[in-house]
């Protein structure tokens, strides 16, 4: 079967300032593939990212979102927004509502749901991320992992096409990133389409469908998993192979 | 100074004018506290515009109002403005005290809008909320809770700066005690026990203030 493509990246290019941080980035992103970027740190990998989701604005290139050709001039960037969803490395989680509260204040007020709906989807989210419990509970008193989760199914309440994470399990004890990790695995499973900028090279390898490495702005090599991680045919893939604990 | 029994005396017997004045006094404050925030916010949000002409526009109005002494805009208001159109003096009294006091909120709530972290927008953004749906519903919030003590204060102030009305000739608080006490020949006790009316006040408003923090802080247990 034929994937659709869900993203299609022409010739992106980026600065700030003097600063040139995305070269000419060219890259496709299939239904329900996992995408994961990684390489070091200023690599552009974060705003290309933020690019997706015109939280950065592009100055060169062409971004094609399920086969159209968005730019903030043509289209309504908020209703892009709803079909693609983000997650970020410190959560931004609302913290004047509760759980509930930050999982359905999106559906209600820009899709218009009606709230007893809104809520039992909320809920149905809640128990998926493993966090019944904490519905009513105000993110002050959850833990980091526990944040991230509630902030996946915040996402989730619009029902995107695509997630979009951003260093995900950077902000968290180690003994958090697991739980973290797990449901965007479970994520992965059921057919999602993600982006996901990590350092978590064993997520990447067992999760994801398709890696791409970048560094200094450009991408420098993209492969399935297998042959990226065991076959890398670039120098600086290799180096960066090499410095990267598993 | 005068005895305390005479202080008591002329406390209890002249409670009757004196409530009245608090009322007027109180009226005046909570007219120029709630225009004031809806001027504030105003100016607020002008500032944090990204359109220069706006935010020049309430950098002048903040710079006007700080740099200019508040009894001189009341007289202009009530002599000048006045003049040009029939404004009742309770009016000019509660406009000059809510546009003064609202350039002081706005400084308020401009930073407090500013310290709220931009991922909160980003946040908001990024689930399809537009530019003043998440203004609205994420920052704002969050932003008031944050300007509540800052808020308190200016409160006060604005409570106890309502005294200037007396200059036109309001029978607020401080009037009615310099009043009765030069018709009484007996100044200081009625000046003290303005004091203890205007304390009162401030104890209210702070009460108050104290009620709404806590409310606003149930997030953070």
């Amino acid at each position: 079967m034929e994937q659709k493509e869900m993203i299609r990246i022409r010739n992106l290019n980026k600065s700030y300032g003097n600063l040139h941080v995305l070269k000419d980035i060219d890259m496709k992103v299939l239904d329900s593939d996992v995408v994961c970027l990684i390489g070091p740190s200023g690599s552009g990998k974060s705003t290309l990212l933020r690019c997706l989701n015109y939280l950065e604005k592009k100055d060169s290139g062409q971004i094609l979102i399920e086969g159209t050709e968005i730019n903030p001039g043509t289209h309504d960037i908020n209703k892009i927004r709803e079909k693609v969803g983000m997650v970020f490395q410190h959560f931004y989680l609302f913290p004047h509502m509760t759980v509930l509260e930050n999982v359905i204040e999106a559906p209600t007020h820009v899709k218009k749901v009606p709230k007893s709906q809104a809520i039992e989807e909320a809920k149905t989210l809640l128990a998926k991320v493993g966090l019944s419990d904490k519905a009513d509970v105000y993110p002050s008193k959850l833990s980091g992992g526990q944040k991230q989760r509630v902030a996946i199914a915040r996402a989730l309440a619009m029902k995107p096409d695509i997630l979009l994470f951003d260093e995900p399990t950077s902000a968290l004890d180690p003994e958090l990133v697991g739980e973290v990790l797990a449901t965007m695995k479970e994520l992965a499973l059921e057919g999602m389409t993600m982006v996901v900028v990590t350092h978590e090279m064993s997520f990447a390898r067992e999760v994801g469908d398709w890696i791409v490495f970048m560094h200094n702005g450009r991408v420098v090599e993209s492969g399935p998993p297998k042959e990226f991680f065991t076959n890398p045919k670039e120098e600086r893939t290799k180096e960066f192979l090499q410095t990267t604990v598993f | 100074m005068p005895s305390f029994s005479h202080f008591f005396d002329t406390l209890f017997s002249s409670s009757d004018v004196f409530i009245r004045a608090m009322l007027l006094t109180l009226e005046l404050t909570v007219v120029s506290i709630l225009v004031g925030i809806f001027i504030g916010l105003l100016f607020a949000l002008l500032k944090i515009s990204n359109i220069k002409i706006l935010a020049w526009i309430s950098d002048t109005y903040v710079f006007l109002v700080r740099g200019t002494p508040l009894i001189v805009q009341i007289f202009i208001l009530y002599f000048g403005i006045s003049n040009l159109f029939l404004l009742p003096d309770f009016w000019a009294a509660s406009l000059a005290l809510a546009f003064h006091n609202g350039a002081y909120i706005s400084e308020i709530l401009r930073g407090t809008i500013q310290s709220i972290d931009k991922g909160q927008m980003e946040a908001g953004r990024s689930l399809g909320m537009s530019n003043s749906l998440t203004l609205r519903r994420i920052i704002l919030p969050q932003a008031f809770r944050r300007a509540l003590p800052p808020l308190g204060n200016q409160f006060i102030i604005g409570l106890k700066d309502s005294s200037l009305a007396a200059f036109i000739s309001m029978n607020e608080l401080f009037n009615v005690a310099t009043t009765l006490g030069s018709n009484n020949f007996d100044e200081m006790t009625y000046l003290l026990i303005v004091a203890v009316y205007y304390l009162i006040l401030v104890a209210f408003l702070t009460i108050i203030v104290n009620l709404f923090e806590k409310k606003l802080s149930i997030s953070d247990r």
